[in-house]
C-alpha cells in the first residue's frame, strides 16, 4: 500500500533524509525506532505533505498512486493520516465541527454521501464509547486546555473516526504516563485489521508491548540500517543506540 | 434565497508557499453599474443645492430650515483629522449632493408599475425581493437607490399595528411631528464634522416609530447602494421605540465599482423610552477598494442610541468586511436608569483597507449596564485600530461596563492597533476590560489539511470561531450569510 524508495528530504538546507526505502502492505504494522535526530518526524512529516521540509529525491506511492505529487488534504482523503506529535490547538472551533467537515471532506472526494448532523453524532459517540472516551470532549475546542495525555487520545479519536488505510503515529507515546499510555495504546490495537496499514515511530520500545509490531525497522542518521521482526526492539531497548553507531561504522570500514 | 457577500481573505504567516495568499483574490461581485438616467444636481454645495434638495422632496419648512442651520455651522468647522485612517483631502465642491433615478424624482412611485424596470432588474441582482408576495422570512425591505427610496413593503401590515416604516423622505411629509420631536436629539448637527454635512444634505434613509407596547412583529430591513460617479450617500435613520416597544432592524449594503472614492456619511439615531428594547445589526459590504487600495467607499458613520427611559435597551451588532475606509463609533447613551447598551462587532481590514471604529458608552443614569465585544481581523495590508470609549458621569451609581477586544492577525503586513479609554468619575463603577491578539498558525492550517480540511475550509472554520461571539447576536438569517461573506471575504469563493 505504501512504497517508499530512496526517498531524500531536507528541511533549511539540512539533509534529514538520505535514502529511505520502505514498503508497508495492508494488515502490517511497522514500527521505526532511532535516536534523536535520526529522521523518524522527518520521515513522518514528510510522508504528511508538510510544507517546509522539501523533498530532494525519491518516490512515493500509495495505493499505486504518486503521494508526493498530491497536496495535504488530497493525501488526507486518501486515508492517509498522521497522529501528530504536538498537536495544536484550534480555539473557537469544536471537535464535533471539525471532524464533521473533516469526515465529510473525506467522503465527498471519495465519492460518499456527506454524513448530515445526525448521523455523525451517532456514528461519534459510538467511537467514543469503544474508546472509553467522554462525549463532553465533543463540545470542546479542539485540544484546547487539553493535557497532552488528552492531546494524544483525542488523536486516536480521529483516527477511530475517519477510519484511514495508512496510520502513521509520530511519537504518540511520548509524553504519557502509564495509564494513558495503554488506554491510546488500546485504541491503535483496535484500529488494527487487514485493510489497513500502520506506521508507529517511537523512541521507546513501551508501547511496542502493548501494540506488537510486524516489521521493526531503525533509524540512524537519515537512513534505515536496520530491519527485522519484533525482537528487535527489545534488542534495542537493551542494547541502546550507541552499539548501531558502531555497527554503522564497521559496516562503512 | 439570499445574498452572498465576497469578502477579502486571511493570509498566513507569510512564507514561501503561503497557502492562505491565494485567497486573497476575489473580485468583488456586486460591482456592476445600473444605467438608468438620473436627474443629478450640478456638483459642489451651496445653500442653493440645499434649497434644490428640500425643494425636490417637497419638504415643510421646518425641515428646509434645520438644513440650513446645519449647513451654516459646517462651514465654519474643520475636518478632523485625530483618527488613524489615512486619506487624500476629500474636495467637498467636487461631489454631487443629490442623485435620483429619473422616474422617481421629487416623489416615490405610487406602485411598482410605476419604477423603472432597470431599477427593478438591480434589485433582483442583489437579490432584494420587493414584490411582497415574494419576501421571504417576512422581512419588510425599503430599498433605497442612491438619493430616493423606490419601494416600501409590507407596510400596510405594519400599519394596523400602528409602526411606522417608511422612508425618511415620507416620514418628513407625513409625519413630520415625530420627525421633528426627535430628529437631532441624538446626533446634533453640532455633533461632527460629518453629522454637520449630513443634517444639511441628507438625502433619504429609513424612519421607523413603534408606538407604546407594540412588539414589531418582522425584522425590518433596508438595503443601500451608490451608483452614480462622485455621489456621496448622505443617508439619515431615525428610528423610535416607545414604551415597552421592541423594533430588531437589519441594514446590509452593497456598491459598484468606481474609480474615484465615495463617500458615504450616514447618520442614525435610535431613541428607546421606558422598558423598550432596540436591536440595530448591520452587515456591511462596501466596495473595498482593489488590490492596490484603489477606489473603495469612504464609510464616515455617525451611529447612536439614546437610551432615554428606564431599563431601556439598545444593542449594536455589525459585521464590517468593505469600504476603503471605515469610521464609525455605534454607541449608546445610557440616561434611563437600568438601561443596558451592547455593542458586537466584527470588522475585517485586508489589502489596503484602514479602519477606526469601535464604540462609546456613557453612563449618566442609576446601575446602567454595557457590554462591548469587538473582534478585529487584519490580512493583507490592511489596518484595524479600535477605539473605545466608556465613560461613567459622577451620577451614574452602580456602572458596570465589561469589555473584550480580540485582534486576529492574518500575514504580517497587517496591523492591529487599540485604542482604549475609560473615564470614570463615580467609585461605585465597575469596569473590565480584557483584550487579545491571536494568529492563524501554520502548524494549525496544516493540522486541518491533514484531516483533509482545505486551507480555505480551515480558515474559514477558525476565523467563524473567531467571531462565534459576535454572530450569535445576530438576527439568523442574517447570521447565516455573515458567515459566508466572512468566508468569501477570506478565500475566495462561497464554502
Amino acid at each position: 500500500m505504501l512504497d517508499i524508495r530512496n526517498l531524500q528530504a531536507r528541511v533549511e538546507e539540512k539533509e534529514i533524509l538520505k535514502g529511505i526505502d520502505l514498503a508497508i502492505r495492508a494488515g502490517e504494522v511497522h514500527a521505526i525506532m532511532g535516536p534523536n535526530g535520526s529522521g523518524k518526524s522527518t520521515l513522518a512529516n514528510v510522508l504528511a505533505g508538510r510544507e517546509s521540509y522539501q523533498v530532494t529525491g525519491g518516490e512515493v506511492r500509495f495505493g499505486g498512486r504518486d503521494l508526493l505529487e498530491m497536496p495535504p488534504e488530497d493525501r488526507a482523503r486518501e486515508g492517509l493520516f498522521l497522529a501528530f506529535q504536538y498537536p495544536v490547538e484550534i480555539p473557537g472551533v469544536s471537535n464535533m465541527y471539525f471532524l464533521k467537515a473533516a469526515l465529510n471532506a473525506r467522503r465527498k472526494y471519495n465519492g460518499m454521501e456527506e454524513l448530515d448532523a445526525m448521523d455523525f453524532l451517532q456514528l461519534v459517540k459510538e467511537k467514543a464509547a469503544l474508546l472509553g472516551l467522554n462525549d463532553a470532549l465533543l463540545q470542546r475546542p479542539v485540544n484546547e486546555g487539553f493535557s497532552g495525555g488528552e492531546k494524544k487520545r483525542n488523536e486516536i479519536f480521529q483516527m477511530a473516526v475517519l477510519e484511514p488505510r495508512l496510520c502513521i503515529l509520530d511519537e504518540t507515546d511520548s509524553g504519557l504516563d502509564i495509564d494513558a499510555l495503554k488506554a491510546v495504546a488500546n485504541g491503535i490495537d483496535m484500529m488494527r485489521s487487514a485493510e489497513r496499514g500502520m506506521l508507529l515511530v517511537t523512541h521507546y520500545q513501551r508501547l511496542l508491548n502493548y501494540v506488537v509490531p510486524d516489521f521493526v525497522h531503525v533509524m540512524y542518521n537519515g537512513r534505515i540500517v536496520r530491519s527485522g521482526g519484533k525482537e528487535l526492539a527489545l534488542e534495542l531497548e537493551q542494547h541502546g543506540y550507541a552499539w548501531l553507531e558502531q555497527e554503522t561504522a564497521a559496516a562503512r570500514s | 434565497m439570499t445574498f452572498w457577500y465576497r469578502f477579502a481573505t486571511l493570509v498566513l504567516m507569510g512564507t514561501a508557499a503561503d497557502p492562505i495568499q491565494a485567497f486573497t483574490q476575489q473580485e468583488y461581485k456586486y460591482g456592476f453599474v445600473t444605467d438608468i438616467e438620473t436627474d443629478s444636481a450640478p456638483a459642489g454645495l451651496n445653500e442653493d443645492i440645499i434649497r434644490l434638495i428640500s425643494a425636490k422632496k417637497e419638504e415643510p419648512q421646518f425641515m428646509l430650515d434645520w438644513r440650513l442651520r446645519a449647513y451654516r455651522h459646517w462651514t465654519k468647522m474643520e475636518e478632523p483629522n485625530w483618527a488613524n485612517v489615512h486619506y487624500p483631502l476629500i474636495d467637498y465642491q467636487s461631489i454631487v449632493y443629490y442623485s435620483a433615478p429619473k422616474a422617481a424624482a421629487g416623489n416615490g412611485p405610487k406602485s411598482l408599475a410605476e419604477v423603472d424596470p432597470e431599477l427593478l432588474r438591480t434589485y433582483e441582482k442583489l437579490g432584494i425581493p420587493l414584490k411582497e408576495q415574494e419576501l421571504f422570512a417576512g422581512v419588510a425591505v425599503d430599498a433605497v437607490f442612491d438619493s430616493v427610496s423606490v419601494a416600501t413593503t409590507f407596510r400596510e401590515k405594519l400599519a394596523q399595528l400602528g409602526i411606522i416604516f417608511c422612508s425618511f423622505s415620507e416620514a418628513v411629509r407625513h409625519h413630520p411631528e415625530l420627525v421633528e420631536k426627535y430628529l437631532g436629539s441624538v446626533v446634533p448637527h453640532t455633533d461632527n464634522f460629518f453629522a454637520a454635512l449630513n443634517a444639511a444634505v441628507f438625502s433619504d434613509g429609513s424612519f421607523c416609530y413603534v408606538p407604546k407596547g407594540v412588539r414589531c412583529p418582522m425584522e425590518l430591513s433596508t438595503y443601500f447602494r451608490i451608483n452614480a460617479k462622485d455621489t456621496g450617500q448622505f443617508e439619515r435613520t431615525l428610528i423610535v421605540a416607545e414604551e415597552g416597544a421592541y423594533v430588531s432592524y437589519l441594514e446590509g449594503c452593497t456598491a459598484p465599482i468606481r474609480d474615484t472614492n465615495q463617500l458615504h456619511a450616514a447618520v442614525v439615531e435610535l431613541v428607546a423610552l421606558d422598558n423598550a428594547r432596540i436591536k440595530y445589526s448591520t452587515v456591511q459590504n462596501w466596495y473595498p477598494g482593489d488590490k492596490e487600495g484603489k477606489g473603495g467607499i469612504y464609510n464616515f458613520v455617525t451611529k447612536r442610541g439614546k437610551c432615554l427611559g428606564v431599563n431601556s435597551k439598545i444593542s449594536w451588532t455589525q459585521l464590517e468586511t468593505g469600504s476603503a475606509i471605515t469610521w464609525k463609533y455605534p454607541s449608546c447613551i445610557l440616561m434611563g436608569d437600568n438601561s443596558v447598551g451592547e455593542f458586537y462587532s466584527v470588522a475585517v481590514a485586508n489589502n489596503y483597507q484602514q479602519a477606526d471604529t469601535g464604540t462609546k458608552m456613557i453612563h449618566i443614569g442609576k446601575n446602567t449596564r454595557s457590554t462591548i465585544v469587538s473582534k478585529g481581523i487584519s490580512a493583507g495590508h490592511g489596518q484595524n485600530s479600535y477605539r473605545g470609549m466608556v465613560k461613567i458621569l459622577p451620577g451614574a451609581e452602580g456602572a458596570r461596563n465589561y469589555s473584550q477586544c480580540d485582534s486576529m492577525l492574518l500575514g504580517n503586513q497587517c496591523g492591529a492597533h487599540t485604542f482604549p479609554y475609560l473615564e470614570v468619575k463615580n467609585q461605585t463603577a465597575q469596569v473590565e476590560h480584557e483584550a487579545s491578539v491571536s494568529r492563524i498558525g501554520e502548524d494549525q492550517i496544516f493540522y486541518c489539511r491533514q484531516r483533509g480540511v482545505s486551507t480555505e475550509d480551515a480558515v474559514s472554520m477558525i476565523v467563524n470561531g473567531f467571531c462565534k461571539e459576535v454572530f450569535k447576536e445576530l438576527p439568523m438569517e442574517f447570521a447565516v450569510e455573515a458567515q459566508r461573506l466572512l468566508s468569501v471575504s477570506l478565500e475566495g469563493s462561497v464554502g
